[in-house]
């Protein structure tokens, strides 16, 4: 273990000398098992890079065609020795390398609850980890914290030595929520959540960002990552706070349009329920949720009925565009509720019902009446009205 | 005209589709008019337009058509390093609030252009290239299992540039990286005509390479000469049947997830929207089943070629020739086992990654075993310093650190922190310039002569080389190291001071290796002007040890006068030391493929076919798609599709040859 330690000071040397290598002197526990990770496997397979170099060098410049002291043996080309050892010292690094991936990944799966915080200190079980909800919009980062019922755009907070678990995902497109000092990175994905585990060990202000390409905005689409003391943590959270406003569904509609080098925005209430409507795609009421669609699928569907149970969209994240050839977007409307009786809040229908039947082997007439954006299963389309 | 009637003829194609806001462009396409008006205009003056038709585009001669596509490789090498220079450019400059010079919808083109056009219509063309020229003279044979359709696989090629070139003036290219992940590509994020473009580009000329790759597997599995058993083939053909293995299985993946993407944008389907139970997980795994091969498809000829020249400039037969055999095959079998170690941070399980990290490890292991082979062929050698081999030692000491930070990549949690960072841009680009470029450069030093007659001047070569080789160090050593600082790749703009002084290097770098570039552009027109001093008469100016060697520099049309019979795996070495007799009498009429033009007119109804799905002009798609067909349909009744080369002929170019053989002597 004391080798793998003076390992871990060759980073450190390489950050005194000037520049900032984050990923090779991260803050975090995580970043600095995966910085180890990173420096064991170059010197394993330096064992046999260096040597294959050298080698290259040397028979390049000893067998050179002036050379006549060489020994020349032109027939020469095999030797059951040496195939032995080309094919078996390569085979024995990537056994080594191997079996330190395999602890390695799924030590360090981002997935895994924190074992520990530090490499000599055990989680503190008494102190529950801190939950923050992100969220990759175009192009900032919003991030909520259920446990403070506070948010923020482009700007992300966490007490030191504190597990964090972040819930990550995104509003249209697909993006990587990466603080390289904190820990390795993940995909931010729309209707999908990913997550992470991680903890950082340093006070101070780092950088974070997308590290997947999202569209125009994307260079400016960064955060800063403050490790703070407990104190310091909660005058934070103070802060958002009394910063007052609050962010329901309406609000985050409007801040879900692309916009670019936003800068750091606070809310001091947020809407409980907001990220499971985020990750779920059903931000705008009326919409159905992906779980109910999910659930409903489950119990085996509601069949051909359930084609027509959809909606224009009035609202697609950047303006409404439909395809060259196919239907006007669409979504599938959410189950009824009290304050909404068919799901038609944002939607309003004011087109003519299109009644003709469904023709087609096998197909019955559908009890339902079709929308008009059902028509593409009719094989008519009506003039649109939006 | 109503617009309605407008919509009807040009689809979403206006006058505001021009780029006439974008100076860089307009620029741009005033330097490419001109200079394709004085093209056009010399070829008309010196009457050369019957001739090129004739004697290359209508040509079904294997070696015509290779060195057509190397063409084809090294112009649109100049336009995809003209967008490297162009974001060398830009990210040198925009530090400190500067926004650089290049706006974000330009910006973006540029790298996803750079990327799409590098690795389609750079890479593939040149390595398609060598093993069109090579191939069959390897094997002893006189042209490729199907001619036609190798004309027509080229053309399609073209046509895919040709739909990539366009779009920089008509229209704009993607926006989307070069591998166009949705959602951002689908019709939602991506709306105009960018990623139809690319779509189409890559459709018409996916068929192209898929039809060679096709055709390149019969012609080495049927068309060897007698003797060339499997495990006497030349290494170089035993990569290039690999190559070819890789294509047939992983180009109709990417026909295939291109063509869904294309539904989804057109008829409203939904494969990968977030909607309605698309995944866009989905598409990135099956483009990476396609996308992985494809590494391998650029690589494994790079491989032969080196194993090729290393054994001819250190005078001694390839050491350990049945591993090197071995090596490539499961090379060819394990590439199909790694792809996700493009997206480890998509959240897979431990397991799952670990297991495609672990098997990307091992491909590292027939590709140590190749290296070492290499290495001990060169022991106890003679080695020769011609171009070729510098190269090929320049790709050894290259290409290992590329796979070392390669291998280091496929460990999961070291690829969480260095994923889609300036280190993987520096990673891929050292195996690909260090292993591809390095190869196909390897390559058309080594083979040149045998096309051409005459080798190419050594001094603008060596002078090259090195701008190249010390220009790439500069230019990828400095991303290693923005790497490890945590930057990321694809952006526009930086804040942070301190790292500007990496990306001045890595620009400078790109300067260097353009001088390379263009010292190698002066090293062609030297050589031509030379060519009376650098001439090759003997047909093997190299002492070299394979069957392309055994016949005339260039070759004649039907590449071999009697079908040679092979004993050895260094066939022509092995009846050069049995002091093999040329045959000078006995000659007798050879039976040889016609050309016909049906191929560039094919592509080029799919390359208009292509433009009209861009730009929703359905009467133009409509209309060359049933031209198509029945051009297609018309083909099969052309009778005159072979013609007999008279002996008197074959016994007047052999004669000439025995004369320039005497006088060499």
């Amino acid at each position: 273990m004391s080798r793998l330690k003076i390992l871990a000071l060759l980073p450190l040397a390489a950050a005194l000398s000037g520049c900032d290598y984050v990923v090779l002197a991260p803050a975090g526990d995580i970043a600095a098992q995966q910085r180890d990770l990173v420096i064991i496997s170059t010197v394993l397979m330096l064992l046999i890079v260096v040597p294959v170099m050298a080698l290259t060098v040397l028979f390049a410049w000893r067998y050179r065609q002036s050379n006549t002291e060489a020994r020349y043996e032109p027939e020469w080309d095999h030797s059951t020795a040496l195939e032995l050892v080309i094919w078996s010292a390569p085979l024995l690094i990537i056994v080594c390398l191997g079996a330190l991936t395999w602890m390695g990944t799924h030590l360090l799966d981002p997935y895994r609850t924190l074992g520990r915080i530090h490499a000599d200190r055990a989680v503190d079980q008494s102190k529950a980890p801190l939950e923050v909800d992100v969220v990759a919009l175009d192009w900032k980062w919003l991030f909520i914290y259920p446990d403070y019922g506070i948010a923020t755009v482009n700007e992300l907070a966490a007490p030191v030595d504190r597990p964090i678990n972040f819930r990550i995902t995104a509003s249209s497109v697909m993006n990587s929520f990466y603080i390289p000092a904190l820990a390795g990175q993940i995909y931010a994905m729309p209707g999908m959540e990913t997550k992470l585990h991680a903890v950082v060990n340093h006070a101070g202000t780092y950088k974070g960002f997308s590290a997947n390409y999202s569209g125009a905005g994307f260079s400016g689409m960064h955060f800063n990552f403050q490790g703070l003391d407990d104190k310091g943590f909660d005058a934070w959270v103070a802060q958002a706070k009394s910063a007052g406003g609050s962010l329901g569904r309406a609000e985050y509609l409007q801040l879900e349009k692309p916009s670019q080098n936003e800068p750091v925005r606070r809310w001091g209430t947020v809407d409980a329920d907001l990220y499971r409507l985020i990750l779920n795609m059903c931000v705008e009421t009326g919409k159905m949720c992906q779980s109910e669609m999910m659930a409903i699928d489950a119990k085996g569907g509601a069949g051909h009925q359930a084609l027509n149970n959809t909606l224009p969209l009035a609202y697609d994240k950047y303006a409404r565009r439909g395809t060259a050839l196919g239907p006007e977007p669409s979504f599938v409307a959410g189950t009824c509720t009290p304050d909404a009786p068919q799901g038609r809040t944002t939607a309003s229908i004011t087109a003519p019902v299109d009644t003709a039947p469904l023709t087609g082997a096998g197909l019955k007439r559908p009890s339902f009446t079709p929308l008009k954006s059902s028509s593409f299963f009719l094989g008519q389309r009506p003039k649109s009205d939006s | 005209m109503s617009p309605d009637l407008l919509k009807l003829i040009f689809g979403r194609l206006g006058f505001e589709s021009l780029p006439l806001h974008e100076p860089i462009v307009v620029g741009t396409f005033v330097v490419v008019a001109l200079g394709g008006a004085a093209l056009l205009g010399g070829l008309t003056y010196f009457r050369l337009w019957g001739y090129l038709w004739r004697e290359w585009f209508t040509t079904v001669d294997h070696k015509r058509i290779g060195i057509m596509y190397m063409i084809l490789g090294i112009v649109m090498l100049l336009r995809g390093f003209a967008d490297a220079l162009m974001m060398r450019g830009q990210q040198m400059l925009a530090f400190g609030g500067s926004e650089g010079y290049l706006n974000a919808h330009h910006y973006d083109q540029v790298f996803t252009a750079h990327g799409v056009i590098m690795i389609f219509f750079v890479a593939m063309p040149l390595v398609t290239g060598l093993m069109n020229y090579v191939v069959p003279l390897q094997i002893g044979a006189r042209d490729v299992s199907f001619p036609f359709l190798n004309n027509f696989s080229f053309w399609m090629t073209v046509g895919g540039a040709v739909l990539v070139m366009a779009s920089l003036f008509i229209g704009e290219f993607a926006r989307t990286g070069w591998l166009a992940y949705p959602p951002l590509s689908n019709i939602g994020y991506s709306p105009d005509v960018g990623v139809d473009y690319y779509i189409w580009a890559l459709q018409v000329a996916g068929v192209g390479t898929t039809l060679s790759g096709i055709n390149l597997i019969c012609t080495i599995v049927k068309l060897r000469c007698p003797g060339m058993t499997m495990m006497k083939m030349p290494v170089f053909t035993w990569t290039s049947l690999c190559t070819n293995v890789l294509i047939v299985a992983s180009f109709p993946v990417l026909t295939v997830v291109l063509a869904l993407l294309s539904l989804d944008r057109y008829v409203g389907t939904n494969f990968f929207t977030n909607d309605f139970g698309g995944s866009p997980m989905m598409y990135v795994n099956l483009i990476w089943i396609w996308g992985h091969p494809e590494v391998y498809i650029l690589v494994l000829p790079a491989f032969g070629i080196f194993s090729e020249v290393t054994s001819t400039f250190s005078g001694k037969r390839l050491f350990g020739y049945t591993s090197m055999v071995y090596a490539t095959v499961v090379i060819t079998i394990l590439s199909y086992l790694v792809w996700l170690h493009h997206f480890f941070t998509m959240g897979s399980g431990a397991s799952v990654n670990s297991f495609f990290g672990i098997t990307t490890m091992i491909i590292s292991i027939p590709t140590g075993a190749k290296m070492f082979n290499w290495l001990f062929t060169m022991y106890r050698g003679r080695i020769r310093y011609e171009l070729p081999m510098m190269w090929t030692i320049a790709f050894m000491l290259t290409f290992v650190i590329g796979g070392m930070t390669g291998v280091l990549l496929a460990v999961p949690p070291a690829d969480f922190v260095l994923h889609n960072s300036l280190f993987l841009i520096a990673h891929f680009h050292n195996v690909i310039i260090g292993g591809v470029v390095f190869g196909a450069f390897a390559g058309i030093s080594y083979w040149f002569p045998k096309a051409f007659g005459f080798k190419l001047d050594p001094f603008w070569g060596k002078l090259s080389f090195w701008f190249w080789v010390t220009g790439f160090y500069l230019a990828f050593m400095p991303l290693y190291v923005l790497g490890l600082m945590g930057v990321t790749r694809r952006l526009r703009v930086f804040d942070d001071p301190s790292l500007q002084i990496w990306f001045v290097i890595a620009a400078i770098g790109a300067g260097l290796v353009l001088l390379g570039i263009m010292c190698m552009l002066v090293q062609f027109a030297v050589s031509f002007l030379r060519r009376e001093q650098l001439k090759d008469v003997t047909g093997d100016p190299w002492d070299a040890r394979t069957l392309e060697w055994a016949t005339s520099s260039p070759p004649p049309d039907y590449n071999f006068a009697f079908t040679p019979v092979v004993h050895d795996n260094d066939a022509w070495w092995d009846m050069k030391r049995r002091g093999y007799q040329r045959p000078l009498t006995g000659f007798r009429p050879i039976h040889m493929p016609s050309s016909t033009g049906t191929g560039i007119i094919l592509a080029g109804l799919a390359t208009a076919m292509g433009f009209g799905l861009i730009w929703y002009i359905w009467w133009l798609a409509a209309v060359s798609f049933i031209a198509m067909l029945a051009v297609g349909i018309g083909h099969t009744f052309n009778y005159h599709r072979d013609f007999d080369i008279p002996a008197d002929d074959v016994i007047r170019t052999e004669d000439a040859r025995t004369k320039l053989l005497a006088g060499a002597k």
